[in-house]
């Protein structure tokens, strides 16, 4: 399965489709030189188990090693509440979506722009769509996906891979923001 | 006659270049006094849309990079590039909506013509219109409000058809290459197609209340039975689907004339079947949409009759594996068979029972009955009930071929764990897959995914069989419009924002978690005495889920339009019952004009009527139409995350403080109304997220300060519950103090505290300049 292609069969996009992320590093590296990143994760992130854990258990750790900005989609924030995380906002994704296309906004702190924004645990076609609108209307912004499976209309995305897989990039992921 | 007006000039405003050729509709309709837009063109409603959309701008998320719809493409329109035309992404978006929406209102319309047609032959044109008797003044809310007359017969209707038909090919020749640039205009042009189709499903349901003696504006209406259970297979089965209940209810009428009542079961899917149990309580529904593969498959029904909309396009094939013959009805829905309209019913029934044809083209819906029922006795004691569901024994069988490609589960739209399920079901485990039977909307996309052909949906039907039997559920049979004295009764504590909103659960069966989602939805606002009012596939879902102690939504919770209320006005075409009691709260309760007046109408509803419109799973183009026609009229409309497919929101902007001033209607000046609604159209990723968003947009710049704090009450406790945490913009909605819950004053002052608030005024609020009654620098 790891190759980069849509996990829906029929959701074909192009021409312009998301860099496959080949190595971890390659995220950490961005999330580390990004001046403005912000995380945008969705109620699946609460379902999702990652070995023992649920993805949320392991974004909360991402979050705490890093400058990023969270924002709860759906009903995940309660999640994250329950967890003693307290995400930047919560909204729902179709208007931090909204936010993130409009050149002049300021951001949640009213500080600027974000520069990079990366998603996980929306809904895959919701994603997909989501994706797409930032893609062809806000083309400074960077998109990532960190979901298991490729998101053609991210900047990057993984490609369709394993939990197990999955689960070591983003311990690479977190260990290298950590070090700093 | 033929009457063509090139200008006209009135106290009201100028109407331009109206021709009609009617007979004595415009007659009628000069008894009462008409407003400057009666039959409006494309272009006449154009300021208003384009205030709506200068609030609730248009987000795009395109399903495709490019455009295909010319042989100058394929263009590469991402990321700024423009066609070969010219158009940019963000036009050929708001291009492609629109095409959605004209062949929604197309479908509508044409459903409408071919009803009104029908039925003015067989009780001809002057049969009066009666959808309530003297309960129900106003018959016909939508159609005066946007065309300006008052329809009294069967006849006039065809009038109103005409100028319906003239807008969508109007609306349609806009989209060819080289039409309109903007998307802009476009999406002027979408709201005028919604608003079109609210007309035509208007003309559609009050011609069949009125003709066939549906059901009028009863809030009693029969409880009628819905589920897979409720069908007693020992019989001959005739199952219908679609949406134009003619020759269905030829079906009940040749039973009834023939003494044969209670021998046949007639059974229905999608709104047929809602139209159906409209006719005749006894009939029976299966389900939603979603039923039909899972029913044919099950091989209960012994004849299959189909008319038109949402009908699979494989009945036929799926009708000949269970060996059963399939009757096509609509001239819309052919389906390749040859068509015997003009044989002897002997000739089609002898060949359908002999096996000769796999079904015919009837397009006389007493021949449809008659044919049906005599061929469903005949062939019945045949078939013996003959089914391509697999044993449990094959089901195990087949699943250990399975190859684990996971071609099923990526072509799953809920992305159900199918390919698991079924490794499961290897190892003589049927659990998992009876697990799918909830979610699975039945498109059988799984099985024309799987490289070894396994009949994947049929592996869950059978997993999940003994559950689909005990689906036995009531539902209140649609009782079509509301009440004058219903709108009378109900009008000021909606206006007043003291019944905290109107929330309508219509639409499609495409749910992301199943139908179960949209019963707790209807009970959750009911139990909170909002008014609950559902339509179409959604009705079904709301009926299917019992309580504690067994009972369905709609036997718990009455059939009126009050609070807490949950009411079934029909079928798809009954969704303009909705509308029309928005707009009857404005006429009936405001008094304000009705006729040909459709901005001030609308501006009322928009900034009075806590109307929210909720399809949570809009599937088809039709869905889209029926939500654009609510968009006009400046009412919310949540969908559920399939909903994002229609790859355009409307979204307000709450953090944009400039983009939510009204004019108080008393001094004309420009008041901070906050963000009320918030959005026009909005796709929810869990039900929990629309809960929360259902109360909130409930909430108007209008209400009274008892009302907001009803309104906020709910909001905050819907935040609390589901989201585990105060809502953060609470500050935008309080405008006074008198608006804050005193339950909750504490913590709700602490916030204010915190954000800065100010205490701001109520307005009498109006986006239309012409209202304001005494301007400021009159005063």
């Amino acid at each position: 399965m790891n190759r980069a292609e849509p996990w829906q069969t029929a959701e074909i996009p192009g021409p312009k489709k998301a860099l496959v992320i080949s190595k971890p590093e390659i995220v950490a590296g961005m999330v580390k030189r990004a001046k403005r990143p912000i995380l945008i994760v969705g109620h699946k992130a609460s379902e999702t188990e990652i070995g023992e854990e649920k993805m949320i258990d392991y974004l909360i750790r991402f979050a705490e090693v890093s400058n990023v900005t969270v924002v709860a989609t759906a009903h995940v924030v309660k999640e994250f509440v329950n967890r003693g995380f307290q995400p930047a906002t919560w909204m729902p994704i179709v208007d931090i979506a909204n936010r993130l296309k409009d050149a002049e906004w300021k951001g949640l702190d009213g500080k600027g722009r974000y520069d990079l924004a990366l998603f996980v645990g929306i809904p895959y076609y919701m994603e997909w769509l989501i994706l797409s609108g930032l893609k062809h209307f806000s083309s400074e912004l960077k998109t990532v996906s960190l979901d298991k499976h490729y998101q053609p209309h991210a900047s990057w995305s993984f490609p369709n891979i394993t939990v197990e897989k999955w689960k070591e990039n983003l311990d690479v992921i977190v260990d290298k923001l950590k070090q700093g | 006659m033929h009457v063509k007006i090139d200008e006209l000039k009135s106290s009201l405003g100028t109407v331009k270049g109206l021709e009609l050729s009617i007979g004595n509709i415009i007659e009628k309709a000069m008894a009462e006094e008409v407003g400057p837009t009666p039959f409006p063109s494309t272009v006449d409603l154009r300021e208003w849309d384009f205030k709506l959309l200068e609030k609730y701008k248009p987000f795009y998320m395109p399903f495709c990079d490019v455009c295909c719809l010319c042989t100058f493409g394929k263009c590469d329109l991402s990321q700024s590039k423009r066609g070969a035309c010219g158009l940019d992404m963000a036009a050929q978006q708001s291009r492609i909506v629109l095409l959605a929406c004209c062949i929604g209102a197309a479908t509508h319309v044409a459903h409408a013509r071919h009803l009104v047609e029908h039925l003015v032959e067989k009780f001809g044109h002057d049969l009066k219109l009666d959808v309530g008797g003297v309960n129900v003044e106003v018959e016909a809310p939508v159609t005066r409000l946007v065309c300006g007359v008052k329809p009294e017969t069967l006849g006039d209707l065809e009038d109103v058809l005409d100028y319906c038909e003239t807008e969508i090919t109007h609306l349609l020749s806009a989209t060819h290459t080289g039409q309109e640039g903007s998307n802009l205009d476009f999406e002027s042009k979408v709201f005028h197609a919604g608003m079109i189709d609210q007309v035509g499903m208007e003309v559609a349901d009050i011609a069949q209340i009125s003709a066939y003696n549906f059901p009028k504006a009863d809030p009693d209406a029969s409880l009628v039975n819905i589920g897979w259970g409720v069908v007693d297979s020992t019989k001959p089965v005739i199952m219908v689907v679609g949406h134009n209940v003619p020759s269905a209810i030829g079906i009940v009428d040749y039973l009834q004339d023939n003494g044969l009542q209670g021998m046949v079961e007639v059974s229905g899917l999608c709104c047929t079947a809602h139209d159906i149990t409209r006719y005749d309580p006894k009939a029976k529904i299966v389900g939603p949409i979603s039923w039909q593969l899972r029913y044919i498959r099950s091989g209960v029904p012994d004849v299959v009759v189909v008319d038109e909309q949402c009908i699979r396009a494989d009945s036929l094939q799926e009708a000949q594996k269970i060996k059963a013959p399939l009757i096509a009805s609509s001239p819309k829905n052919c389906l390749g068979l040859k068509n015997r309209t003009q044989d002897p019913v002997e000739a089609i029934v002898s060949d359908l029972v002999n096996g000769k044809a796999p079904g015919a083209l009837i397009l006389d819906p007493e021949k449809v009955g008659e044919v049906a029922v005599k061929t469903a006795i005949l062939v019945a004691p045949k078939r013996k009930k003959f089914k391509v569901i697999p044993s449990v024994k094959d089901v195990i069988k087949g699943a250990k071929e399975c190859r684990k490609c996971y071609e099923c589960r990526r072509a799953c739209p809920n992305d159900l764990p199918i390919t698991e399920a079924v490794a499961e079901a290897a190892k003589g485990k049927l659990d998992a897959l009876a697990e799918l039977y909830d979610e699975c909307i039945g498109c059988a996309r799984c099985e024309s995914a799987c490289p070894q052909n396994l009949p994947l949906h049929s592996f869950i039907v059978r997993a999940a069989e003994k559950k689909m039997k005990g689906e036995i559920y009531k539902m209140r049979a649609g009782r079509g419009a509301i009440q004058d004295v219903e709108i009378r009764n109900v009008g000021g504590p909606i206006v007043l924002g003291e019944i905290p909103g109107v929330i309508a659960l219509v639409g499609c069966a495409n749910y992301p978690k199943g139908g179960k989602e949209v019963a707790e939805m209807a009970m959750e606002f009911a139990k909170r005495r909002y008014i609950v009012l559902t339509s179409g596939c959604a009705a079904m879902s709301a009926a299917m889920y019992k309580d504690e102690n067994g009972q369905s939504p709609y036997e718990v919770y009455p059939g009126s339009f009050d609070a807490g209320g949950i009411v079934n006005v029909g079928s798809c075409v009954s969704n303009p019952h909705i509308a029309g009691a928005a707009i009857k709260i404005a006429s009936i309760f405001a008094k304000r004009k009705l006729m040909g007046n459709y901005e001030e109408i609308a501006d009322y509803i928009h900034n009075r009527v806590g109307a929210v419109g909720v399809a949570w799973g809009a599937m088809s183009q039709k869905a889209a139409s029926i939500a654009s026609g609510f968009w006009r009229l400046g009412v919310p409309v949540i969908v559920g995350p399939h909903g994002s497919k229609y790859r355009r929101m409307l979204l307000g902007r709450k953090d944009r403080e400039e983009d939510w001033y009204v004019y108080d209607a008393r001094t004309g000046d420009r008041v901070y109304a906050g963000p009320a609604p918030e959005h026009l159209f909005y796709a929810a990723e869990t039900k929990e997220e629309a809960m929360v968003m259902i109360a909130k947009l409930c909430m108007r710049p209008n209400d009274t300060t008892k009302g907001r704090a009803i309104k906020l009450t709910h909001y905050i406790d819907l935040s609390r519950r589901l989201y585990g945490t105060m809502p953060d913009d609470i500050h935008l909605f309080v405008r006074t103090l008198a608006d804050v819950p005193i339950t909750m004053r504490d913590e709700i002052l602490k916030v204010l505290k915190k954000s800065g608030w100010k205490e701001r005024r109520v307005p009498d609020p109006t986006l239309l300049p012409r209202l304001i009654r005494k301007r400021k620098e009159e005063s």
